[in-house]
Formats: structure tokens, C-alpha cells, sequence
């Protein structure tokens, strides 16, 4: 177990760095059985993991073991292979983006001067720090240059999150490790925060270790998911969706909850399932040809589009009728849309709500890309739950097998000894 | 002779005298700053020498001040040695204890983000947890100022600078013509002086304390 130093391919290329931690062990003084039991670990560069556990189970001494808040008992830490159990920890620290709940911002610094904490620290030039603190401002989201004086109380709770990842990516670490980090701010917050964070993370690559425990948001935000029990005993470490497919014992199904498979819709986004089909028009086109439309088609329903080619209304086949061929009166205006990145949890919540059943998707800029109805849905949750039992029946087998394998090999092993 | 006649006939002394008095004040509140905060810094991580810190600190308070005088003669003889000795220690007691609250008030929270993105012990302590405990200190060092205003009086027993010069003179010379006036033009000068070094201490507080934690 403790051979686990061969490099990830493709990991010079990521802004990442691998961690493994092997048999770490936090024991503290008076307490018989160790709080942290041999942890051993390895994450990949680049990669989002999250550790999910009940409240007292040691994720967040753990977590606080890679920076070495929490010294180990027993136990190794390497980042990108390098050994970094003994090395001076406040150069480790440096090296190791730390993000806090309630952010953990210096009341008494301005937002600039908390972002330029660590970039200061390693000695970058001043001018470098002054861009860089503009740079990480915008790249949390919040205007420089209306942002840069304040005072950390003059901030919302998720302004100051932002300005806390900011902070802690100041220096360019290529690790990130994050201690509940969203668990104080409101939930439709801590759903802004958490698309920043995805977002954040398709740009820059970083390895991020996040503590919490809450389930979804470990679903939401995790590349693998490690469910952690007392002592942080890994229960399962694996993909969300071979979590919520195929969770590992009673323990792990247990913390998953109920409605795995509504859970399992926030891992696919509307820009991966197939839309129907659906006739639309734009507000510009004569009123003659929408009438033959309405008409010849299959459906008895289209979409029309403002000239921005955006959503504008649904028109079913009476509504001109009833409106006496005025355009303006007729039809239903559109309520809500969803975004193609928007999650299929969210998308079947839209299609509820609407009295039609169907919701318009859209791009970036709101213009008009397809629908989505229930029986859509409905197909691509079947294909999805469908292609995740495959892919665990795929992953047991090849578990057996290495297993069959490592016995065989042993068994060699042996036989060459006698 | 009335109040303000003697006062104007006399004000260069008194002048004089008041300036003596503040700067012996300023000069030992200085040391006794300097001191207060490090022996509050050293102290405050651990239980036991916080509560040794300021129990010594306040006993010291406990001895009357003008037995402490007395007894500082034979060790360190007349005039600004026993002065300065007896204000420093008087001084530290609110200093001291206002460091430790206020150091130990810091968010923990703050201190584990100060750690976790890498400041050493030193750059926390004068970055993060001296600032923030700022607040608190001044008041100590304030509420110290305004003490030692009214303990530097007795320093004349010693034959000390200051404003008491003019209260003891007027107390040994009680009957004659100027006596009250003396005691009393010593007495209002304190007073003036402790109102002017708090209105000065106003001015230091919005200087210093950092824009984000003012209240």
C-alpha cells in the first residue's frame, strides 16, 4: 500500500500537483484510539476531491494535515512527489492555497491588502502584487476597482468568500485546500459560489481538497468523492456518479440519502442530453406563414423568438384565434429558461413549474439553442442511470480481476521464494 | 491675592512645572507601554503566566503610592529615579491586562487563516493579532495615562518634577497668604493636563486604528 509514488501522466501539463498521503495518523494526547486512523490517499494533479463525513469524523483534521496545521502523528505528505512531512511548514503554506469558512479575511486590511498577503510574503515585486490583486478580483468575479479599498465588513458573506478563494489562489499555489468553505453563507449563495468555483476550476487546473458535509454540494463540486467514517476510515473514495450508482456499504448509502437518481441529475448538464424538437418563429415573420405553420406541423404549439432570437412566447394553435390575429395579445409569455449549463436537476424543476411541461434552453446571451420536455427527460435519465450501472459492473470486474491478479502474482512471488 | 492673580503672577512657574509633570507622564508611559504589551505578548498563550502576569501587576497597584516612593529612596536616592520607577510599574497593570484580553479575543479563526496561508509567528503576532488587538491596548494605555496624571503628584515627596511641587509647597505652608491658591492652582493644572492627553488619545485612536475595525 505504501507504493504509490509513480507520476500521473499528463501531470506536467496541469497547474496541479498530485497529493498522496500515506498511513497518516493524528493521535492526540489522552485520547486512546487515534482521531485520524491511517489515512492513505492519492490524489490526482488537477483534480477536485471532496471529503464527505459526519460532523467529529476527522475530514477536517485531515484536511488540515496536508498544510500541516494539525502536525501528523505518523505518517508521510508528498506533493508531486516531494516529501513535505518535515519541511518548514510555513514555506509549505505558501505553497498551499488554505480557504476557511467564513473566509477568514482580516478585518482590519483592505481587500487589496488580504489578496496581496502571500504574493507579498514569497517577495514578488510590487508592481506584480498590484496587478495580480486586479487580475484575482476579476477572476472571483467582483469589479477592482470598486472592490480593491473595501473593508472586509463592507462585503456581503459571498463577496467575502470570493475575496477569501482570491486570497488563497493569490500566489499561484497549486494546491487548494478548503475547509467548508461555503458553510456560513446563504443557500442561493452557496449556489453562486459553488458555479464560481466550477468555473474557476475549468480554468486553472488546481488540485483542490474540499471539506463538507453536505452530500450534494460534494456532488456538485467533486471530480471523486472520498465518504469519510470515524476516524477518517475512507468508506468509498470513487466518482459521484459510482457513489450514487453503487455506494460501497450501509454506511456510504446511508450518507448518500434518499433519491439517488434525482441526485444522480445534477451530474449531467442540459448540454449533454438530447433536445426535442420544436417549431419556432420570430416576431418579424408575417403573420400568414406562422397561422401555416401552426397548421401544418405536428405539433400545435411553437416557440417565438424576439429579434435578439431570444424566448419570447409560446403560441399554441387557438391563441391567435382567440386574440383576433393580433400577435402582440396572443400567447404565453416565456416565464424561465435554463442555461445548457444548467444541471438536469434544475431543468426537470423548470419543466414541474411550467404549466406546458417544456422549457426553452439557452445560450450565453439568452439566445434561443432547443426545449426540453418531460419525455426527454425522461430518456436521457434512463440512458444515463442505464450506461452508470454498466460502467459499475465494468468497474467491480475489473476490481476482481486486479484482485485475482495481485493473488496470482503472490502466489508466484511464493513460489519462486520456496 | 485672588486665584487668576496668583496664577498670572506665577504662571511661568506653573508652566514650568505642567510641562515637567507631562513629560514625566509621556516618558514613563512610553516604558511602561513598551513593557505592558511584551510582557502581555510573552504571557498571553499560556493560562498560568497571563493570571501570574496581571496578579503581580495589580498587587503592585495595591501598595499606596507614596509608601512605594518612600521605600524606592535608599534604593535609588531623590528626584527622577524614584519618580520614573514608580510610575512605570503603576502604569503597566491596565496595559498588561488590556493585551492579554485583547490579544486573547482575536478570532481564532483569523489566527488559524493567518497560519494556514503561511505567516510565520512573527508576521501574525505584528500583522494580524497586534492590530487587531490594538483597540483594546489603547484603552489600557489611556485609562494608565489618566492614573498616572494624578500618582505623578506625589513625586514631589521625592523631590520630583512636576505639578505636585505646587500642592505639597501649599500643603506645608497651610494658613499663609498663597496655600490654597497653590493646592489649588496644582490641583486644576492636573486636571487640565489629564483632559488635554485624552483629548490627544481621541486623535491617536482615529489615527491608528485601522479604518476595517473601528467601531
Amino acid at each position: 500500500m505504501s507504493e504509490r509514488t509513480e507520476s500521473e501522466p499528463g501531470s506536467a501539463a496541469a497547474s496541479g500537483a498530485s497529493i498522496q498521503l500515506e498511513n497518516l495518523t493524528k493521535r492526540y494526547p489522552g485520547n486512546p484510539s487515534p482521531s485520524v486512523d491511517s489515512v492513505s490517499m492519492e490524489i490526482k494533479a488537477g483534480e477536485t476531491v471532496i471529503f464527505v463525513g459526519p460532523s467529529g469524523c476527522g475530514k477536517s483534521t485531515t484536511l488540515k494535515m496536508i498544510n500541516r496545521l494539525i502536525e501528523p502523528t505518523s505518517g508521510r505528505i508528498r506533493i508531486n512527489d516531494e516529501d513535505v512531512t518535515d519541511i518548514d511548514p510555513v514555506k509549505l503554506r505558501r505553497k498551499v492555497g488554505y480557504a476557511i469558512q467564513s473566509s477568514g479575511l482580516f478585518p482590519h486590511m483592505t481587500v487589496a491588502e488580504n489578496i496581496a498577503l502571500v504574493p507579498k510574503m514569497v517577495g514578488w515585486s510590487k508592481a506584480k502584487v498590484k496587478d495580480r490583486v486586479e487580475e484575482m478580483l476579476d477572476l472571483v468575479g467582483l469589479d477592482p476597482r470598486e472592490f480593491h479599498g473595501r473593508y472586509p465588513r463592507q462585503l456581503s458573506g459571498g463577496q467575502q468568500q470570493r475575496v477569501g478563494v482570491a486570497r488563497a489562489l493569490a500566489a499561484d499555489p497549486p494546491v487548494l485546500l478548503m475547509d467548508e468553505p461555503f458553510g456560513a453563507v446563504d443557500p442561493i449563495t452557496r449556489d453562486h459560489l459553488q458555479d464560481e468555483l466550477i468555473r474557476l476550476q475549468h480554468e486553472l487546473h488546481k488540485t483542490i481538497v474540499f471539506v463538507t458535509h453536505d452530500f450534494d454540494e460534494a456532488i456538485k463540486l467533486g471530480d471523486r468523492i472520498a465518504v469519510l467514517r470515524e476516524r477518517s476510515h475512507i468508506a468509498q473514495f470513487d466518482t459521484p456518479e459510482a457513489i450514487l450508482t453503487n455506494p460501497a456499504d450501509d454506511f456510504v448509502s446511508g450518507f448518500v440519502g434518499a433519491g439517488a437518481a434525482l441526485k444522480r441529475l445534477n451530474l449531467t448538464r442540459v448540454r449533454d442530453v438530447e433536445m426535442a424538437e420544436f417549431p419556432t418563429v420570430t416576431v418579424d415573420d408575417p403573420l400568414q406563414s406562422i397561422f401555416n405553420k401552426l397548421r401544418s406541423g405536428p405539433h400545435n404549439e411553437l416557440l417565438m423568438l424576439d429579434r435578439r432570437n431570444r424566448p419570447y412566447k409560446w403560441l399554441r394553435r387557438g391563441d391567435l384565434m382567440r386574440a383576433k390575429g393580433s400577435l402582440a395579445r396572443a400567447g404565453q409569455l416565456v416565464h424561465d429558461t435554463v442555461t445548457r449549463d444548467a444541471t438536469l436537476h434544475d431543468a426537470l424543476e423548470a419543466v414541474l413549474i411550467d404549466s406546458g411541461g417544456r422549457v426553452a434552453v439557452t445560450g450565453r446571451r439568452g439566445e434561443y439553442i432547443g426545449v426540453v420536455d418531460m419525455e426527454t427527460l425522461m430518456n436521457s435519465v434512463h440512458e444515463l442511470l442505464e450506461a452508470d450501472r454498466l460502467a459499475a459492473i465494468e468497474h467491480q470486474h475489473d476490481l476482481e480481476e486486479l484482485r485475482h491478479h495481485q493473488t496470482e502474482q503472490e502466489l508466484e512471488g511464493g513460489a519462486e521464494e520456496s | 491675592m485672588g486665584f487668576w492673580d496668583y496664577v498670572s503672577n506665577r504662571h511661568q512657574q506653573l508652566l514650568t512645572d505642567a510641562l515637567q509633570h507631562a513629560s514625566a507622564v509621556v516618558q514613563c508611559m512610553v516604558i511602561a507601554t513598551v513593557l505592558g504589551v511584551v510582557i502581555g505578548v510573552v504571557t498571553y498563550p499560556s493560562g498560568w503566566a497571563a493570571g501570574l502576569a496581571i496578579t503581580s501587576t495589580s498587587s503592585i497597584l495595591t501598595i499606596p503610592s507614596l509608601a512605594m516612593i518612600g521605600l524606592l529612596i535608599p534604593l535609588v536616592g531623590l528626584g527622577v529615579a524614584p519618580t520614573v520607577v514608580t510610575l512605570t510599574l503603576y502604569g503597566l497593570l491596565p496595559i498588561v491586562r488590556n493585551s492579554i484580553v485583547g490579544l486573547r479575543g482575536v478570532d481564532p479563526s483569523l489566527v488559524d487563516a493567518a497560519k494556514g496561508i503561511g505567516m510565520s509567528r512573527i508576521a501574525r503576532l505584528l500583522r494580524v493579532e497586534l492590530p487587531l488587538a490594538w483597540p483594546p491596548i489603547l484603552t489600557g494605555i489611556r485609562v494608565s495615562t489618566q492614573m498616572l496624571m494624578g500618582i505623578a503628584a506625589i513625586a514631589a515627596y521625592a523631590s520630583g518634577p512636576g505639578l505636585g511641587n505646587e500642592i505639597f509647597r501649599g500643603i506645608a505652608s497651610l494658613g499663609s497668604a498663597n496655600a490654597i491658591n497653590q493646592v489649588l492652582a496644582g490641583t486644576l493644572g492636573i486636571v487640565v493636563l489629564a483632559l488635554l492627553f485624552d483629548a490627544v488619545y481621541v486623535l491617536i485612536g482615529r489615527l491608528t486604528i485601522p479604518r476595517g475595525i473601528r467601531v
